[in-house]
C-alpha cells in the first residue's frame, strides 16, 4: 500500500514542481458585486461588442439587475443605432463579415461562462503573449493560434512569455510586460479582466444573484417547517408503544 | 375510533363514490408496521417527486418549443424572459436527479429488508417497471434542451439499439425517424416525454401502491405483522398510516425540501452533474464534445456497457443489468427477509453490491481510460456477482440465519 | 391505539401551527406559478411603445399601427367632424367619458390631447372584435343621421369619431384610448404617458 502511495505521489510531483504556470487561473466571480458588474459591462460594450454579441441578455435587464438607470445604459452601453433598451446585446456585424475578417464565426458570449467556466474566460484574457509569427502579432495559451486579436492590448500592454529550463525542457513559468506599453498596471489589468469575467458570468445566468438571495429565505422557511413537523410527529407518536 | 360519516357533503358523495372507503383503505385505516426506519421515507418522497415533476413539467411545456432551431433558444427564454421560468426549470432539472436518488435508495431498502420476497413479487415487478419507465422518461427529457449533451447523449443511446443483431440498424432508424437525430426525433421524444411515459408511470405507481396495500408493508425486521392480531383483528404491531406516518413523512418532506432547495438556489447545475456544461452549447451534429458522459444516474449502466469489449455484448450486459432485477424474487430463495437476521455472507455481498454500484456510477462519468475499464469490469462483477451469489447461497441452503423475533423490535 | 399521555391541546396547537406554516408555504409557492403566466420580458419588449409620425396624416385619413399586438388607430378629424361630436351627444351612452376608458388627459369631448388627432385602441369594448371605419356610409341597421364613426360587425355596436359608444347597442363602454404623448409636434409615442411608463 505504501508503495502505491509513494508511486502515485512521485508521478504527481513533476506536474507540480516542474509544470510551470497552471492551465487555468482562479477567478472570484460575485453576482452581488454590482460595481464590478457595472465596470465589466462597460468593458464589454467598449472592447468586445464590436465583434461579439451577447444576444440572450436585454439591456433593460442589465439596467435593473445592476442598478443602473436606463438612460445611462442607453448612453454608455448601447452603441448600435436604433437599438432600444428592451432589446438584447447584439452588434451590427454579420456572420459573413466575421468569416471575411477572422476566417471563423465570432462566438456569441451569452453562455460561454456556463459552457467553459469563468476561469476559462479570465485565463484567456490574461494569457495573450507576443508572437511575431501570428497574424495578429499575438498568441494565447488557452486557445493557441486564436484568430482573435488582443483587443485589450492598449490596457495590458505587450506581454512576453518567460521560459525556464527544467528537467531538460523549456517550461513557461511567467510573463513579462514590455516596458512602456499598456495603460494599466498588472494588478489593474487583472482587476479589469476580473470585472469583465464577472459580467460574462452574470450574462450567462442573470438570475444567479437573485436566486442566492431568495435561497436564504426559502431555507429558513423549510427549517421552521421541519422543526414543527418534528415536534408534531413526536407528539402523535406518544400513542405508539 | 373508526368514524362513519353519513351526513353532509361527504355523506352525499359517499353514497355515490367510495371517497371515505378509499381514504380509509389506503390512508386512514391502512395499518403499517410501527418500526419503519430512515429507509422508509423514500416511498412517499418518490411520490412527491413525481408530483413535482408533473406540475413543473406542465408549466415548462407552456413555453418550450420542440423544434430543431428553437428548442435550445426556448429553454434560455424560459430561464431569462419568462417570469420565474428559471425557478420552475431548476426545480424540474433538480427533480429529475432527485427522483433517481430517491428511487435508488428506495430500491436498496427493498434489497436490504427482502421487500421483494413472497408475497411481494408483483409489487417488486411493478417497481422495476416504474424504474424502467423512469429511465426512458429521463432519457427523453434530457434530449429536449437540445444542447450538445442532449444531442450526443441521444446519439449514443439510440445507437445502442442499433447494436442489436439483424434488426438493430432498422430499429435505430425507426426510433430516430431520420438518418441522424433530428427535429423529427425531438418531436416524438417530446410527445413521449410529456404525455405517454408520464401516463404509464402514473398508472404503474397506482398499481404499485394498490399491490402494496393488498399485501401490506414489509418492515426492517422482515416479519409479517398480520400474523399477530389483537381481538379486533388489527395487527398488534401495526399503526394507522394516518396520522402516524403522515406526520412522520412530513419530517422527511421537510428535510428533503431543505436539501432540494440548497441545490435549486445555490448549485442548480450541481457542478456539472445535474446540468452538464456542454449542454450550454446548442446541438451541433457536426462536432462531438471532447468528453461525453451520461447523466450520473445512468452512469453505472454506462460503465457496464463500456466494460465489455464488444458493442452488442456491452448492450446485452447493460440490458441484462436492468432485467435481472425483475427475477430477483426468484433468485433469492432465502427463508429470512431482513438483513438483520440473514447470514454474514449476505451482508458482505450486499455491501459489495452497493460499493460496486457506486464505483460504476463514478466510473461511468469519467473518460474511458485503461484503468477505468479494468475497474468497470470489477464493478460489473460485483453487480452481477451479487445476484449469482444470492441464488447459489440460498438455493443450496448455505445461509446460516439468525432467529427472527415474533414481534417487531423498536 | 390508546391515547394515554397524549396532551390534546398541545397536539391541536402543533397540528394548527404546521397546517398554517404549510399553508403559507403553499401560498408562496403559488406565486411563481401564477406569475409565470404574466407577459414575459419578450412579450413586454414586443409590446413596447410605438412611435408614429402624424405629420403626413391628412384630414379624414386613418392609419392603423400595432401596439401590444392590438390595432391602434390614428385619425385626423376635420373641423366638421369636431362640430358633429358636440351635435350627437344626446344619442351617446357616455358622452362625457365618465368611465375610465382613457387617460385623464384625454377625458374631454374629443377624447384626445390635440382635438384633431384621434388615438384609439381599435378593439370593440363588447367582445373584442375590431370595428370597421365608416367615415361616410351609414352602417347597416343604423337609424337616423350617421355623421361618421365606427361599426362593429360582430354584434352591431356603433361608435362616433371619438370612440364614444352610441346608446342601445351591445357595447357598454367607449373605445379605449391608450396612453400616449407628443414627443414633438409631428410624432406621437403610443403606449406611454409623458411622465413615464404606462
Amino acid at each position: 500500500m505504501r508503495k502505491i502511495v509513494l508511486t502515485l505521489a512521485l508521478s504527481l510531483l513533476p506536474a507540480m514542481a516542474w509544470g510551470g504556470l497552471p492551465d487555468r487561473m482562479d477567478v472570484d466571480t460575485d453576482p452581488h458585486d454590482k460595481g464590478s458588474l457595472q465596470r465589466g459591462a462597460q468593458l464589454f460594450a467598449n472592447y468586445c461588442m464590436a465583434c461579439h454579441e451577447a444576444s440572450l441578455i436585454r439591456y433593460n435587464r442589465i439596467a435593473q439587475d445592476l442598478g443602473i438607470d436606463e438612460d445611462l445604459v442607453e448612453e454608455y452601453l448601447i452603441f448600435k443605432p436604433e437599438t432600444q433598451v428592451h432589446e438584447t446585446m447584439t452588434n451590427a456585424m454579420t456572420e459573413a463579415d466575421a468569416e471575411q475578417w477572422f476566417g471563423v464565426p465570432v462566438p456569441d458570449l451569452s453562455l460561454t461562462a456556463r459552457r467553459h467556466g469563468p476561469e476559462y474566460i479570465y485565463t484567456f484574457l490574461n494569457r495573450y503573449y507576443v508572437d511575431e509569427d501570428a497574424a495578429t502579432g499575438f498568441d494565447n495559451t488557452v486557445i493557441s493560434g486564436t484568430a482573435m486579436p488582443h483587443v485589450l492590448e492598449v490596457l495590458q500592454g505587450r506581454q512576453h512569455p518567460v521560459y525556464e529550463e527544467r528537467n531538460g525542457e523549456q517550461v513557461l513559468v511567467d510573463f513579462e510586460i514590455e516596458e512602456g506599453t499598456g495603460t494599466m498596471s498588472p494588478g489593474e489589468y487583472r482587476a479589469a479582466t476580473r470585472d469583465l469575467t464577472n459580467f460574462l458570468d452574470y450574462v450567462a445566468e442573470p438570475v444567479k444573484g437573485e436566486r442566492q438571495r431568495m435561497g436564504k429565505w426559502v431555507l429558513l422557511f423549510f427549517v421552521i417547517f421541519t422543526v414543527l413537523a418534528y415536534f408534531l410527529k413526536k407528539e402523535f407518536w406518544k400513542d405508539v408503544h | 375510533m373508526s368514524e362513519t360519516r353519513s351526513g353532509g357533503l361527504v355523506g352525499w358523495i359517499d353514497d355515490r363514490f367510495p371517497l371515505t372507503k378509499m381514504w380509509n383503505e389506503h390512508v386512514g385505516e391502512y395499518y403499517a408496521p410501527k418500526n419503519f426506519n430512515f429507509w422508509y421515507y423514500f416511498g412517499s418522497l418518490a411520490l412527491l417527486t413525481l408530483v413535482i415533476q408533473v406540475v413543473t413539467g406542465i408549466f415548462l411545456t407552456m413555453n418550450y418549443i420542440p423544434s430543431g432551431d428553437r428548442a435550445f433558444e426556448s429553454v434560455e427564454y424560459i430561464m431569462r424572459d419568462v417570469n420565474w421560468g428559471w425557478l420552475i426549470r431548476y426545480i424540474h432539472t433538480t427533480g429529475a436527479s432527485a427522483f433517481f436518488v430517491v428511487v435508488y435508495l428506495h430500491m436498496f431498502r427493498a434489497l436490504m429488508y427482502g421487500s421483494y420476497q413472497k408475497p411481494r413479487e408483483l409489487l417488486w415487478i411493478f417497481g422495476c417497471l416504474i424504474f424502467v419507465a423512469l429511465m426512458a422518461e429521463a432519457f427523453m427529457g434530457y434530449m429536449l434542451p437540445w444542447g450538445q449533451m442532449s444531442y450526443w447523449g441521444g446519439q449514443v443511446i439510440i445507437s445502442l439499439f442499433g447494436a442489436i443483431p439483424v434488426i438493430g440498424p432498422d430499429l435505430a432508424l425507426w426510433i430516430r425517424g431520420d438518418y441522424v437525430i433530428s427535429e423529427v426525433t425531438l418531436n416524438r421524444f417530446f410527445a413521449l416525454h410529456v404525455v405517454a411515459v408520464p401516463l404509464v408511470i402514473i398508472f404503474l405507481v397506482v398499481a404499485h401502491i394498490l399491490a402494496l396495500h393488498e399485501v401490506g408493508s414489509n418492515n426492517p425486521d422482515g416479519i409479517d405483522i398480520k400474523k399477530n392480531k389483537d381481538a379486533n383483528g388489527l395487527p398488534k404491531d401495526g399503526i394507522r398510516f394516518h396520522p402516524y406516518y403522515t406526520v412522520k413523512d412530513l419530517i422527511g418532506v421537510g428535510v428533503y425540501f431543505i436539501l432540494f432547495s440548497v441545490v435549486v438556489f445555490y448549485i442548480p447545475d450541481f457542478w456539472g452533474l445535474f446540468i452538464e456544461h456542454p449542454n450550454f452549447e446548442e446541438a451541433n451534429p457536426q462536432v462531438t464534445p471532447d468528453h461525453i458522459a451520461p447523466v450520473w444516474y445512468f452512469a453505472a449502466y454506462y460503465a457496464i456497457l463500456r466494460a465489455v469489449p464488444d458493442t452488442f455484448g456491452g448492450v446485452l450486459m447493460m440490458g441484462l443489468a436492468v432485467m435481472i432485477l425483475f427475477v430477483l424474487p426468484w433468485l433469492d430463495r432465502g427463508k429470512v427477509r431482513s438483513v438483520r437476521y440473514r447470514g454474514l455472507s449476505f451482508k458482505i455481498a450486499l455491501g459489495l453490491f452497493a460499493a460496486g454500484f457506486i464505483l460504476l456510477t463514478y466510473l461511468g462519468t469519467q473518460p474511458a481510460t485503461d484503468w477505468n475499464v479494468i475497474l468497470s469490469r470489477l464493478g460489473s462483477v460485483l453487480y452481477f456477482g451479487y445476484f449469482i451469489f444470492l441464488f447459489v447461497y440460498t438455493a443450496f441452503g448455505l445461509e446460516r440465519t439468525k432467529p427472527v423475533p415474533e414481534r417487531v423490535t423498536s | 391505539m390508546n391515547q394515554e399521555g397524549a396532551d390534546n391541546s398541545r397536539r391541536r396547537f402543533l397540528t394548527a401551527a404546521t397546517t398554517v406554516v404549510g399553508g403559507v408555504g403553499a401560498a408562496f409557492l403559488a406565486v411563481p406559478f401564477i406569475s409565470y403566466w404574466r407577459p414575459s420580458a419578450r412579450a413586454q419588449a414586443a409590446g413596447a411603445p410605438v412611435e408614429v409620425d402624424v405629420s403626413r396624416l391628412e384630414e379624414g385619413q386613418l392609419i392603423n399601427v400595432k401596439w401590444r399586438g392590438n390595432p391602434v388607430w390614428l385619425f385626423r378629424r376635420t373641423e366638421e367632424n369636431l362640430e358633429d361630436l358636440e351635435r350627437i351627444e344626446d344619442r351617446l351612452r357616455d358622452p362625457d367619458s365618465s368611465d375610465p376608458q382613457q387617460p385623464d388627459y384625454a377625458r374631454n369631448r374629443h377624447r384626445s390631447i390635440k382635438p384633431e388627432v384621434m388615438v384609439m385602441v381599435g378593439i370593440c369594448t363588447h367582445l373584442g372584435c375590431s370595428p370597421l371605419f365608416r367615415p361616410d356610409t351609414t352602417p347597416q341597421g343604423f337609424g337616423g343621421e350617421w355623421v361618421g364613426g365606427f361599426f362593429c360587425p360582430c354584434h352591431g355596436s356603433y361608435f362616433d369619431l371619438a370612440g364614444r359608444v352610441y346608446q342601445g347597442v351591445p357595447a357598454n363602454l367607449n373605445l379605449e384610448v391608450p396612453p400616449y404623448y407628443f414627443i414633438d409636434d409631428d410624432t406621437v409615442l403610443v403606449g406611454e404617458d409623458e411622465e413615464g411608463a404606462a
